[in-house]
């Protein structure tokens, strides 16, 4: 016991002289969640919209100016032909182009339907069926507009029979900021947890001083758990930091227990820290180290359900999940911090990653060699 | 007689095809100055990693400040002490920090590491430099501070291998002075090296060549045996015949 707390000192002591890390460690927190959580949204806001207006009525002008007027498109361009609208889609100018025929206004005025064509950008299959949406939601209101206007002529129209109201719950304003914070806070804890310590650790074999580690009779489980214990600590801090700035810069609701959450992520970074450490006993420089850590985290990250709903994935990907650490923190940060799950809402995810952390943090001890 | 403190029969290093060490059989007594000789690549530091219990040999029997190397490795590393060609004290912890650290490490009382650390800063005259970093110290400082800590915890048998690897003449003739010293306390010395003046100060030297031990005895015996001036001479006669 004595040997980790002189061990704990020493790693300690190294990480705080070494004025770039001991910098960067707090300034990461800072500068991730005052850029990323702003920044990553799925908010569409502001589609580049197209219109080539071949009637040039009335009808034609105000449904124009209803697609100007909304919050989700910008009038870009007004081309005079297919060609030129087709052209700017191609350059990227534009993400919709939305064709008026000459006669709308009229077919309109007969009491006939009005016919429009639409061509969405579809590169970003998601951000299509949005826009195609948006499109639709905003014509629908125009039409209404029409109807209204028109209710003395086309008195068989009436309201529908049935209405719907709905509210959503936990994130009532469908902030996706609050959605995005508690999975940056993962992102955070998985980069100081998967990075730190196995580059720390290799660089220890670069330079030899392992060696003199491994002739003496310091115990495998000492010399790791006293590698664990300051990224540990380091991660945690980290965490709160990044919790302050949630609140002060984004004003985050915090529902659950902050306690629930620093249980979920010590939990989380232990078996983070296991995985790491076990990967630095196969690499010998820390290039190698850096590339198959890397390739790890961006797995883990990207199949962790950060961005996409974990239940949509296929089910081979939901099984590789089972041993993904992240994604039981991105669902425990996501439940306590905006649904104020409980410690037994929770419980499958603590047990998964209690399992995970054992496991990983046993064969990095086993697989660490103090006699080759 | 002295004790036997190493006792190697019949050991045998292969790595793949390559045999690193052949057959090599010898005994080191307490208090013994024994040196390691032979050309880069000769089988020294494979052989000494296995004696320290950094490396499994692969056949043979090797007892170690009797410990068993297959089975006791651990227990071996408790009883020696280890400075390696590569130097390695932390280079961004102080001479303090290091000297502490390596005395927790051997689960030295606190105020047993505070006295050894007096003891030793007053013997090198680095009473003033206690709070430098290992970095800022030139080579042949950290090479004798690097000895000093391996045999802190004053271990049965020391191993040095090619302690003195690019350190002035002046330093080297320093270094075999606390060599001495410590060999005076009782403490066996096992020592590698490629410089042959450095061989004159063992009391027992094997020399090594591709993997085999060729000679081993008294550096005098030796010459006498091949009729040469000096261990450097006797090694050429050896390794070119």
């Amino acid at each position: 016991m004595r040997t980790i707390l002189y061990l704990i000192r020493k790693e300690f002591i190294q990480i705080f002289r070494n004025k770039f890390i001991s910098k960067a460690i707090f300034a990461v927190p800072i500068v991730q969640m005052l850029i990323l959580v702003p920044a990553v949204t799925f908010e569409l806001k502001n589609i580049k919209i197209a219109i080539i207006d071949k009637d040039k009525t009335p009808e034609s002008r105000g449904l124009i100016n209803k697609l100007g007027g909304s919050t989700f498109f910008k009038l870009s361009f007004s081309p005079f032909s297919e060609d030129q609208a087709n052209d700017l889609l191609h350059r990227n100018k534009c993400s919709v182009i939305l064709q008026i025929p000459s006669g709308f206004g009229k077919d309109i005025g007969n009491g006939k339907q009005g016919k429009l064509l639409a061509a969405i950008d579809a590169v970003n299959a998601s951000s299509a069926e949005i826009s195609w949406a948006y499109l639709n939601g905003v014509i629908g209101d125009y039409n209404t507009d029409l109807v209204k206007q028109n209710i003395t002529t086309s008195p068989l129209i009436s309201s529908p029979r049935i209405e719907i109201t709905n509210r959503y719950w936990y994130n009532e304003l469908l902030n996706y900021k609050y959605y995005m914070l508690p999975g940056i806070l993962v992102i955070l804890v998985t980069a100081i947890g998967f990075l730190l310590a196995g580059l720390n650790m290799v660089r220890e074999k670069e330079i030899g001083t392992i060696e003199q580690i491994n002739v003496t009779p310091v115990k495998k489980y000492h010399f790791i758990i006293a590698k664990m214990v300051p990224f540990l600590l380091i991660g945690l801090t980290d965490l709160a930091l990044g919790l302050v700035i949630g609140k002060i810069a984004f004003n985050i609701p915090f529902e659950g227990s902050i306690f629930l959450m620093f249980l979920g992520s010590t939990i989380f970074l232990i078996a983070v820290l296991g995985m790491a450490l076990f990967i630095s006993t196969f690499s010998g420089t820390q290039q190698q180290y850096m590339f198959v850590a890397f390739f790890c985290m961006i797995i883990f990250i990207l199949m962790s359900g950060i961005f996409t709903p974990y239940e949509s994935m296929p089910m081979w990907a939901q099984d590789f999940n089972l041993i993904n650490p992240v994604a039981y923190l991105m669902r425990i940060n996501r439940m306590v911090i905006l649904k104020g799950s409980t410690i037994h809402d929770i419980s499958k995810e603590l047990y998964s990653l209690i399992v995970i952390a054992i496991g990983f943090t046993t064969l990095a001890v086993r697989r660490y060699r103090k006699t080759a | 007689m002295n004790e036997k403190v190493i006792y190697v029969k019949n050991l045998v290093k292969k790595f793949g095809n390559f045999t690193a060490n052949d057959n090599l059989s010898f005994e080191v007594f307490e208090g013994e100055i024994f040196g390691f000789l032979g050309a880069n690549g000769a089988g020294k530091t494979t052989a000494l990693r296995i004696l320290s219990g950094l490396s499994k040999p692969t056949s043979g029997e090797v007892n170690v400040a009797g410990y068993d190397a297959y089975k006791q490795a651990e227990m071996i590393k408790r009883n020696i002490g280890y400075m390696c060609q590569k130097f390695s004290l932390y280079e961004d912890l102080t001479v303090k920090e290091n000297i502490i650290l390596y005395g927790g490490i051997y689960g030295m009382s606190k105020s047993l590491i505070r006295e050894r650390l007096t003891n030793l800063l007053e013997k090198l005259h680095f009473q003033k430099d206690e709070n430098r970093m290992i970095s800022d110290l030139p080579l042949g400082l950290r090479q004798k501070l690097a000895f000093s800590v391996a045999v802190l915890h004053e271990p049965k048998i020391v191993f040095l291998d090619e302690p003195t690897g690019g350190v002035d003449p002046i330093t080297r003739r320093q270094f075999w002075e606390t060599i001495y010293e410590t060999a005076s306390r009782g403490i066996t010395v096992f020592v590698t090296t490629h410089y042959m003046d450095e061989a004159e100060y063992c009391d027992r030297i094997s020399i090594m060549n591709e993997g085999k031990i060729v000679a081993l005895d008294t550096p005098e015996k030796l010459k006498k045996q091949y009729d040469a001036a000096s261990v450097e001479e006797v090694f050429i006669k050896i390794a070119r015949p």
